[in-house]
């Protein structure tokens, strides 16, 4: 196990893998951003980029004007989709052969799974879902939260290497002009040991059904409301399952539910069969970023307001004017019928398109 | 002819989501006020993870779950008293802290360490659950720690669906990005999966289960091993709570085609 490091001078990782095309994603490029600006604060240290994938000379072009003092690939098939038994041997290959003290990496579903690991193998430790890094006293400190998004703590480390996860959208992306980059490749050894698991593919909802867009402008959060008796004394689940989805498709707005309304809809009840858990956001669920949020006949307490945490403008459809999702938690809350308004909302939109 | 399965869920305790948490300063690190006093449950990712492996036991003859948890031996126990109605299993207790401020790597370490100490562990019939998240710290790190230290490498993480054939091999659905899964195969065991909210309701209780759960959650309460937490290397400068609460506009005299309107142009709005 490698002794601590406690030297200011660090040598920081920007660890990315490609996408399907070829390129570095949105993600990617803010932790690009993020590491670059650590170098530039942390007097003495240099940047180095690590890239995984099918082929990383595209990538590595893209990126050619950010200042890293050197680029490394581990390209192959191998590397092309998504798999622990082989990142992992790519991530320890990249990290030791820089001799890396700070890796930053995007927090995507691909690094999410194997960067822990590979902070285990190394001796090193790991902060994820990380939304911001900054210096104090020459001194290189993280930010991010506890308990579900309710309590926010700033970390410094002295242990190295230290992983560190940056959730996306909580910075601006690196920019620059493309070029050519000189990759230096690394081939790592893989055994049959770390190929017995196999990516056969994506499963995704129609077209019509997709409801998940991440990088949407607004969100539209629907609570259980929707699912019960209205003015006449009747649910209507149909006519709620028309105004959301023709909502959705006209706005291209992203979908996210309360967990009452996600479990209903997994009890097997009659209520919009498109809701899922993956929709579900707040404490048990994800906590999305976009730049709106509109919530719909949503209730609760605080804990299970944290889904529109990280929502910049958010406003609420409700009928009680105290209802905690949005009292002192939105910027306006208007007291109506979600049923009476969304269906004027719907015909506005369908009128501007 | 189905296989045996050994199953080891990981999970541990956090605070009921409906208290409410505040961060206070200690001598060896943060720490919620008035901790100990809070109830609590099993942590929920955990709690579908265990769900999922008892499902996988019944409907493999001859397997067996354990649960291995973290946690002051206290909680475990009250958590237990509600836990051990849903499903059989075997508990592996640890006396250490639930907190989310304690390290990923020192708590992997203790429950890898516990794992190793189960008799007979067959690495052809292993799987080694956990939730893909915690409620306390929701990191997502310390299953992926303890499959290395365990040394296993097939690992899947924000698992939705488990599919097993006879010949040994599986079939995972991990979450990714943009509401897709992605569908792995697997030729064999051991591996690690770390669940997010699978497919399966919360069981009923079953006082049955229950009875011949607590014969061994006591003993294992009682043997339970002290666990103390390094928290050499890290320094937390600060935790605090957000402070930000919103001047909300209330509207309450607006039609609803006015207030479609405005809501279509606040829309539109860059």
């Amino acid at each position: 196990m490698p002794p601590p490091n406690t030297s200011p001078m660090e040598t920081i990782l920007f660890l990315a893998h490609t996408e399907s095309d070829g390129s570095l994603s949105q993600a990617a490029r803010e932790s690009l951003a993020a590491a670059k600006d650590l170098t530039t604060a942390l007097a003495g240290s240099v940047l180095v980029a690590g890239l995984v994938g099918a082929e990383v000379q595209s990538a590595a072009n893209q990126i050619a004007g950010c200042a890293a003092t050197r680029f490394l690939g581990v390209a192959g098939p191998d590397y092309a989709t998504s798999r622990y038994s082989s990142d992992i041997v790519a991530v320890e290959s990249l990290a030791r052969t820089t001799a890396a003290t700070i890796v930053i990496a995007p927090a995507t579903s691909r690094w999410n799974r194997v960067l822990a690991g590979a902070a285990q193998r190394l001796g090193g430790r790991i902060d994820s879902h990380v939304t911001a890094i900054a210096t104090e006293d020459g001194q290189p400190g993280i930010t991010r939260w506890y308990y579900r998004q309710r309590m926010e703590g700033i970390v410094q480390r002295t242990r190295r290497p230290w992983f560190i996860l940056l959730d996306p959208g909580c910075g601006g992306a690196w920019t620059g002009a493309p070029g050519l980059a000189q990759v230096e490749s690394i081939s790592p050894v893989l055994t049959d040991s770390n190929k017995r698991t196999t990516v056969a593919g994506f499963q995704s909802p129609s077209a019509d059904q997709q409801t998940i867009r991440p990088d949407a402008k607004l969100l539209f959060v629907a609570g259980a409301g929707w699912t019960k008796a209205q003015s006449d004394g009747k649910p209507h689940p149909e006519e709620a399952e028309q105004l959301i989805l023709g909502f959705l498709a006209q706005s291209k707005a992203s979908l996210g539910s309360t967990k009452s309304l996600v479990d209903l809809s997994g009890e097997g009840q009659e209520v919009l069969k498109f809701m899922t858990h993956l929709n579900q956001v707040g404490q048990t669920g994800s906590t999305p970023r976009h730049p709106k949020g509109l919530a719909t006949c949503c209730h609760g307490e605080e804990p299970h307001t944290v889904g529109w945490r990280f929502i910049n403008e958010r406003r609420a459809v409700n009928l009680n004017p105290n209802c905690s999702w949005a009292q002192g938690k939105a910027d306006v809350l208007y007291v109506a019928d979600a049923f009476a308004v969304m269906r004027k909302v719907n015909a506005l939109l369908a009128e501007r398109h | 002819m189905p296989i045996p399965y050994q199953i080891i869920v990981c999970g541990s305790v956090v605070p009921d989501p409906l208290q409410t948490l505040e961060p206070i300063a200690t001598p060896t690190g943060p720490a919620l006020k008035n901790e100990l006093m809070l109830p609590a449950v099993l942590d929920p990712w955990a709690g579908h993870a265990l769900f999922e492996a008892a499902n996988l036991a019944k409907q493999n003859a001859g397997s067996k779950v354990w649960l291995v948890s973290v946690g002051p031996k206290a909680k475990l126990q009250q958590v237990m008293m509600t836990v051990a109605q849903k499903v059989p299993f075997e508990l592996i207790a640890i006396d250490g802290p639930s907190s989310g401020f304690s390290e990923s790597a020192e708590i992997a370490a203790a429950l890898a360490s516990a794992i190793r100490t189960i008799p007979g562990l067959d690495n052809s019939r292993l799987f080694v659950f956990g939730g893909w998240e915690s409620a306390s710290r929701g990191a997502g790190t310390t299953m992926q720690m303890v499959g290395e230290l365990l040394g296993i490498t097939d690992q899947f993480q924000g698992v939705d669906r488990l599919t097993v054939s006879a010949d040994g091999s599986f079939e995972v659905l991990e979450r990714v990005e943009g509401g897709k899964h992605q569908v792995s195969r697997c030729s064999a065991l051991p591996a690690v999966l770390g669940w997010a909210t699978g497919n399966l309701p919360e069981p009923p209780n079953n006082p049955q289960v229950g009875m011949l759960n607590m014969r061994t959650v006591m003993p294992a309460l009682q043997r339970a091993k002290p666990l103390k937490v390094s928290t050499d290397g890290v320094a937390f400068a600060s935790v605090s709570l957000p402070k930000q609460r919103r001047s909300t506009r209330i509207v309450k005299d607006l039609s609803p085609d006015a207030i479609a309107g405005e809501i279509v142009e606040w829309i539109a709005k860059e």
